[in-house]
């Protein structure tokens, strides 16, 4: 008896494996078995920033194609495409490295609350439905849908401003943020040499006029640094300042000359002495009044803002633009006869009656309904 | 047994504040701001320039395309500036601005009070009128009036309805329309019945405004082929597919237009400026707007100029209460929150609905518990738990095999969740996607 089941399950076992190995000779689907090998050099992220749906996809496409031009990890940069490129035999393109800038500046200072937006927090419906909370209606929303896509911990809204901060170190330019903005705000530009960059920090269309009452920050179109720039680098379109990178010298004469701050530098040393007079000095006095009455400005920062840029590579803002929004914000103060001086204490909670005096009527009076929400969006977040 | 829609529905508290409030004309504002596009479609381009003279009913915009509409001036005066202004939800779009000097209208309007019952033009030459004077849908979705009433080839109108149900709460423009104009909007639907060579029109009328019944079933006798149907107050039986479900018992197919029923749907507002275009060449520039809410010191139906700003409204109606949370351009059901209370009344404006801060504030929403509330609710029979996580997790292929474009944007899900979740919102989400989507594949 047992016999018979030994040989009869053994039977069925060969027989068995003659077929799947059968099926398997004639089902076998070849694979290049570079594409294994490329994509174990690959950062296996899947953050789709190449433009394919993840490594094994990359992978795939590097292995298919004859050169290597136009094909990048952004994550893994140069380094990487350099590995792939001796895997496959063939010569890696150059790329610059790129990283996200965000191009807003209406800190929650620089631009007063005109309604308020009690919905879903999040970027994609708010802007199906309305503007923004501001006047601006380009401006970044702040609910952060940067923030959720961002693969890699990269970029964060900063609860002070309302605005997005990238991190330089861990941003790897796949565009993610990019795309989930629908405000079409953050932008990939070239990191530079030593991660210095300029670039108009504003999207805003509107002509100056509108755009100044708006946001204090804002680029106004009035093309001053347009006549400074002895590169080309940079065009006026529809009211707005726009810096080509790839034209761009980094000389700094548009950051300097720009009135209302919206050109931003990053990581650049400090300006010597002679060099920032033009821009520096006049403002220098108010600035360092404001930031007295400003509990949430570092006050050495703000006095002594040549020596700290440098230093923190995370600020968004450099010294010389923070400077000038609250000298902006401290004149649009002036010019309302309704705000008082305390406006910079507590911004939010504190334009807010001042806009409800003014006949412009407001979908959310009140300061106090404004916190009591706030709380709320926090819950339903 | 009256009749309503088949699927879904709900029946939020009417809160009708301004029945029976008479019809007041406003009058004109010291400027207003006449948006290119009040309607669905393309903008229509401006012909005038600054410091052009301009009397009320003078064409100041003409159609941009084939879906668009004319605009015309609403009051008489100077052109001072073509510029952009905020629209109700926070963008800016451009608009002309015309400061009003005295009220002078083009000569070519009768502005008597008589009826003018008989009509000897064509068909063709109604459309052309209606598409002369600028009418777009007056229900609020501002579809233009002449593209609807130019049935596509192969298809043939059996029925006009009218659209009197005023299914969203607290406005009364309409019914107090009804009250006032009865006549003429029977004219006017006589007027829509020629254009598309029907000989039967439904006048669906929801029967909270039994008032309105009565008076329009009396004044009915006198017209051939009109019929008064009472309906079951059920929101949204205003939706074209619900009102014809409801009316003629017919659905509608996904992505079909309601002709494909035999059906014509057109406001009852829409009836009466028919009227006032054909019988009185009087275009588009005034319109009922309900001014409204629980706080607000006299709720109204006021006859008002497009381009008037909403803050004039409201001060008419006794001023800005002290607590207002919201300003809803519309209804509460489908209606926006104003970002300013200076954009301006369009075409497309029924009601002004002042919310209290306790109203307006939302609920914290919580984690979906099942419960299927939505799914019994949505009038179009979708399931807006599962079309709202597929927008959630961008499924868009889900979300169209789900017919996440089928959806009316009611709002009775979200109005229906018990746990207060942004269904709509998402939703609207998805659908733009996915129609996004659709067209990129079709082109």
């Amino acid at each position: 008896m047992i016999l018979i089941a030994v040989i009869s399950l053994g039977a069925i076992g060969v027989i068995a494996a003659v077929l799947l190995y059968a099926a398997s000779k004639k089902f076998e689907v070849y694979e290049d078995p570079r594409i294994a090998q490329v994509q174990d050099v690959l950062p296996a992220a899947n953050c789709g920033g190449c433009g394919f749906p993840g490594c094994a996809g990359f992978a795939a496409a590097c292995v298919k194609a004859d050169s290597l031009d136009g094909l990048l990890c952004p994550v893994g940069g140069s380094a990487v495409m350099g590995q792939v490129a001796s895997i496959l035999g063939l010569e890696a393109s150059a790329a610059d490295p790129m990283v996200a800038v965000v191009r807003c500046n209406g800190t929650c200072q620089a631009r007063p609350r005109t309604n308020q937006y009690d919905g879903v927090k999040s970027c994609a419906i708010a802007s199906s439905l309305y503007g923004g909370e501001t006047g601006c209606s380009f401006g970044c929303l702040g609910h952060g849908d940067c923030e959720v896509a961002c693969p890699f911990d990269a970029i964060h809204v900063n609860p002070e401003t309302g605005l997005p901060e990238v991190i330089e170190e861990k941003c790897t330019a796949c565009g993610a943020c990019v795309k989930a903005c629908p405000k079409m705000i953050i932008e990939l530009r070239k990191k530079g040499p030593k991660s210095r960059r300029i670039f108009v920090s504003c999207i805003n269309k509107d002509k100056g006029g509108v755009a100044k009452k708006a946001c204090a920050n804002a680029c106004i179109g009035c093309g001053k640094c347009f006549k400074e720039c002895a590169f080309e680098a940079i065009t006026i379109v529809n009211n707005l300042a726009y810096i080509d990178y790839t034209k761009c010298r980094l000389c700094r004469k548009c950051v300097a000359v720009c009135p209302t701050g919206a050109i931003h530098e990053l990581n650049f040393p400090p300006r010597k002495e002679a060099a920032p007079k033009p821009e520096g000095a006049p403002k220098a006095a108010p600035a360092a009044k404001a930031a007295a009455e400003k509990p949430v400005a570092k006050p050495a920062a703000e006095a002594k803002q040549e020596a700290q840029p440098a230093a923190a590579p995370k600020v968004k803002a450099a010294p010389a633009p923070e400077t000038k929004s609250v000298a902006e914000v401290k004149t649009e103060a002036q010019t309302a006869p309704a705000a008082k001086p305390e406006v910079q204490t507590v911004p939010a909670a504190e334009v807010k009656p001042e806009a409800e005096a003014a006949p412009t009527t407001e979908t959310k009076p009140a300061a106090a309904t404004e916190e009591k929400t706030n709380t709320e969006e926090t819950n339903q977040k | 047994m009256l009749r309503t829609f088949r699927i879904g529905g709900i029946h939020p508290p009417e809160n009708k504040l301004s029945a029976g409030k008479k019809i007041t004309a406003l009058a004109a504002p010291k400027q207003v701001m006449i948006p290119l596009s009040q309607h669905i479609g393309a903008p229509a381009q401006a012909i005038v320039k600054k410091g052009d003279v301009v009397k009320a009913g003078t064409l100041i915009a003409k159609a941009g395309g084939f879906v668009s509409a004319n605009i015309h001036a609403s009051v008489s005066g100077t052109v001072n500036k073509i510029d952009n202004i905020l629209d109700a939800s926070g963008y800016k779009r451009p608009a002309i601005f015309i400061d009003v000097a005295g009220d002078e209208w083009e000569e070519s309007i009768d502005r008597s009070e008589t009826l003018i019952k008989a009509c000897t033009l064509t068909s063709k030459e109604i459309v052309d009128k209606i598409a002369a004077a600028g009418i777009v849908g007056l229900g609020g979705a501002t579809f233009p009036t002449q593209v609807k009433l130019s049935p596509p080839p192969g298809s043939k109108a059996e029925v006009v309805i009218i659209n009197a149900v005023e299914c969203e709460p607290y406005l009364t423009s309409d019914h107090e329309l009804m009250l006032e104009k009865g006549e003429e909007i029977l004219v006017g639907v006589t007027l829509l019945m020629k254009a598309v060579n029907v000989t039967k029109a439904v006048i669906g009328i929801e029967n909270n405004k039994p008032d309105a019944i009565k008076h329009l079933q009396t004044l009915a006798a006198g017209y051939a082929g009109i019929e008064i149907m009472p309906l079951k107050v059920q929101y949204p039986q205003g939706g074209e597919k619900q009102l014809i479900d409801a009316v003629i018992r017919q659905q509608v197919k996904s992505g079909a237009l309601p002709i494909s029923a035999g059906a014509v749907v057109q406001n009852v507002g829409t009836a009466f400026a028919v009227y006032e275009a054909v019988q009185k060449n009087k275009p588009l520039f005034e319109r009922v707007v309900t001014v409204t809410g629980k706080a607000v010191a006299s709720p109204s139906n006021f006859k008002v100029r497009v381009g008037t700003p909403i803050q004039q409204l409201i001060d008419a109606a006794g001023g800005l209460p002290e607590n207002t949370g919201k300003i809803i351009g519309g209804g509460p059901m489908m209606g926006k929150a104003l970002v300013s209370a200076e954009v301006p009344v369009t075409k497309g404006s029924s009601g002004v609905l002042l919310l209290t801060r306790e109203e307006s504030v939302r609920k914290p929403s919580h984690d979906c518990i099942r419960c299927a509330k939505c799914v019994h609710v949505c009038p179009m029979g979708l399931n807006p738990a599962y079309l709202m996580k597929y927008t959630a997790y961008q499924e868009w292929d889900a979300a169209e095999a789900n017919w996440i474009q089928d959806c009316i944007e009611c709002g009775s899900c979200s109005y229906t969740c018990p746990a207060n979740r942004p269904l709509l919102d998402q939703i609207r989400l998805g659908k733009g996607k996915v129609m996004g989507i659709i067209r990129a594949r079709k082109s």
